[in-house]
């Protein structure tokens, strides 16, 4: 299972950069998306995974006993997601608007303003 | 020492900006409430910084949850000061923007979101938490995400896809750092993160980590090479927006990795050289883009860049002078850059315009005027006895202590460059005879009423004020400065204010 996740944050990654450097909007945005994500997979892979043991101490005893799964990444990761889809909700809207103003998808039609210096 | 007061400049922030929302499109009421919350948070930063300075580091700890499993703030003697200067330049501009920012753009939400982005800078200050600096760091993302496409011109849109990606990635860098480093220590308090990375063996890892902050920090801070979206987007929003972007965006990433470089990680020589490398690159790169720029505002843009380098220069020496020289070049910078941009908005609305073949005759029309923006212009400079000077005369004397002949070379470049650059400005855009002016290019400031007019200059004489102070007393600031740097060189002082004895 482990190994599984670290195979696929590595491509979350790798393909998350890729996208970003081609020269479409959509392609752009499709790159910020797997980039997050991958992120929060690490994360997740971070804490120590242990399956089927919640942090809960039982009845019968006062402290931790055993491996347990750590909350924390859980929290990370719920705090990261929330924050990334309201980032990613602002960038879509605006590509798509920037998309009506300029008629085109092409990240280099976007140097206009560059032009007068 | 525990002191709920940390806490009340952010709050202040967040309760105008949700106070302000109950007054949507009622631009009047807007414009007051907003000066009065950055009163207010100004007042509570001013308190906490006079409480850091008497008593020590003081501590909040959130829900009363002990260090290192609760989020902590604190507010040690950078912090305060980070903070108090935060809160100067958000009062500032604040004022400033009653005038500049237009009916249209206040009736949309400018003024609440300028308070969230204030809080989020106050909040990234005063943290003591890793995840919590995350957390502060995407609310003022998206905060100027807002600003600097408000008002939807075709230039904002064309600049802010730049910038989101940039920051967006600069995020995920960050957010990959934290989860590298939660991996190998299991911790997020930064004073905690002091203790525990200092007994990893495994340093690969550590060292990965540190460069993923460096990165993501770099992007934020506008470092060599990672700086491309901050010329290409910061001249586009309207002046005042600009002017809080410029003054206190890119120093939140420098506070971050000063941080971050200080307490959690100690640089080794490859690090240091790095920075080193990168500040002479900054300096060098950013002084070559500004110097064929035609618009005043870009090339602002261009200088933010390349004083950045003097700072990353600063942590790269890593000497007790060099981290004096560091704060107070930040405490500099952050006043004369807010105070440019500022500047540049009033020119704007006297000439109708910031490119330098069409302004002129500014001296002739508005005598006084232009001798306060000759201050703000030689300071910036560093002619001496102004305030970019001293901190200037610090790093070159560390420079040449450790044989850095190249590091040397680079900040007296950068430094002329920029003379250059003033004495353009001046002699195009104050004592050339004003071209022949286009029709659309009229006065708006001259048939401003008077309150608009004290309110449109007053932010900007108080803050040459400022920085005049801060040149002229500059022994003052050097106390300030001097513990700073003692604090950053021992962390121990910061990890036993948030952790216990």
């Amino acid at each position: 299972m482990e190994l599984l996740l670290v195979v696929l944050v590595g491509l979350l990654y790798a393909s998350g950069i890729y996208m970003m450097f081609r020269r479409s909007m959509v392609k752009l945005l499709l790159g910020l998306l797997l980039l997050g994500n991958g992120a929060n997979i690490l994360i997740f892979l971070m804490g120590d995974l242990a399956k089927g043991t919640p942090p809960i101490i039982g009845q019968a005893e006062k402290t931790f006993t055993g491996v347990y799964a750590d909350p924390v990444p859980q929290a990370l990761i719920l705090t990261a997601i929330v924050i990334s889809f309201g980032l990613q909700s602002f960038a879509i809207i605006l590509l798509k608007k920037v998309y009506v103003s300029t008629g085109s998808d092409d990240l280099d039609s976007l140097n206009v303003q560059d032009l007068d210096i | 020492m525990t002191v709920n007061i940390i806490l009340a400049p952010i709050l202040t922030h967040m309760v105008t900006a949700v106070v302000l929302l109950f007054f949507w499109k009622k631009v009047q009421a807007q414009r007051l409430i907003s000066v009065i919350g950055n009163i207010l948070a100004f007042v509570f930063c001013c308190i906490l910084f006079s409480l850091t300075w008497n008593l020590g580091p003081v501590t909040m700890h959130a829900g009363s949850w002990q260090p290192p499993y609760g989020i902590s703030f604190i507010s040690d003697t950078l912090s305060s000061v980070m903070a108090l200067l935060a809160a100067t330049a958000g009062l500032a501009v604040g004022i400033y923007s009653t005038v500049a920012i237009g009916h249209s753009r206040t009736k949309y939400g400018y003024f609440p979101i300028f308070h969230l982005l204030i809080m989020g800078l106050i909040g990234a200050f005063l943290t003591g938490d890793i995840f919590n600096l995350y957390v502060w760091f995407e609310i003022v993302i998206i905060s100027s995400f807002v600003l600097l496409t408000l008002g939807g011109k075709r230039m904002q849109m064309e600049a802010a896809v730049k910038y989101i990606a940039m920051n967006m990635l600069a995020s995920v860098i960050f957010l990959t750092a934290i989860g590298i480093l939660y991996g190998i220590t299991g911790s997020l308090n930064i004073a905690d993160l002091g203790v525990k990375v200092a007994r990893i063996e495994n340093r690969g890892l550590v060292n990965v980590s540190a460069l993923l902050f460096f990165i993501g920090f770099g992007i934020k801070s506008a470092v060599f090479p990672l700086y491309f979206w901050l010329p290409s987007s910061y001249h586009t929003p309207p002046s005042a927006i600009a002017a809080i972007f410029g003054g206190l965006l890119t120093k939140m990433g420098i506070y971050a990795l000063i941080r971050v470089f200080t307490v959690i990680f100690s640089p080794d020589g490859f690090t240091t050289n790095l920075f080193i490398a990168l500040a002479v690159a900054t300096m060098i790169t950013g002084a070559l883009g500004a110097i064929n720029k035609k618009s005043i505002r870009r090339m602002f843009s261009y200088l933010i860049v390349c004083h950045i380098g003097y700072l990353i220069a600063g942590l790269g020496l890593y000497t007790e002078i060099a981290f004096s020289g560091l704060v107070f070049y930040l405490i500099h910078d952050i006043i004369i850059k807010s105070n440019l941009f500022m500047m540049s908005g009033i020119i704007y609305k006297i000439r109708g315009s910031t490119d330098i073949r069409r302004l002129g005759g500014l001296y002739k029309d508005y005598p006084k005027l232009s001798f306060v923006m000759a201050i703000i212009l030689f300071s910036l400079v560093g002619i001496p006895p102004l305030s970019g000077f001293w901190p200037k005369i610090y790093l070159i004397e560390e420079a040449i202590d450790q044989d850095l002949y190249v590091l040397l070379a680079a900040i007296i470049f950068a430094s002329f460059i920029t003379m250059i650059l003033i004495a353009k400005i001046w002699a195009e855009v104050f004592w050339k005879d004003l071209p022949k002016p286009n029709p659309e290019e009229v006065d708006q400031f001259k048939p401003l009423p008077v309150m608009q007019k004290t309110a449109l200059i007053v932010p900007v004489v108080v803050m040459a004020i400022i920085s005049l102070y801060i040149g002229l007393n500059a022994e003052k600031i050097l106390m300030v400065t001097d513990r700073i740097s003692l604090e950053m060189l021992d962390s121990s002082l910061y990890i036993q204010a948030v952790l216990g004895p």
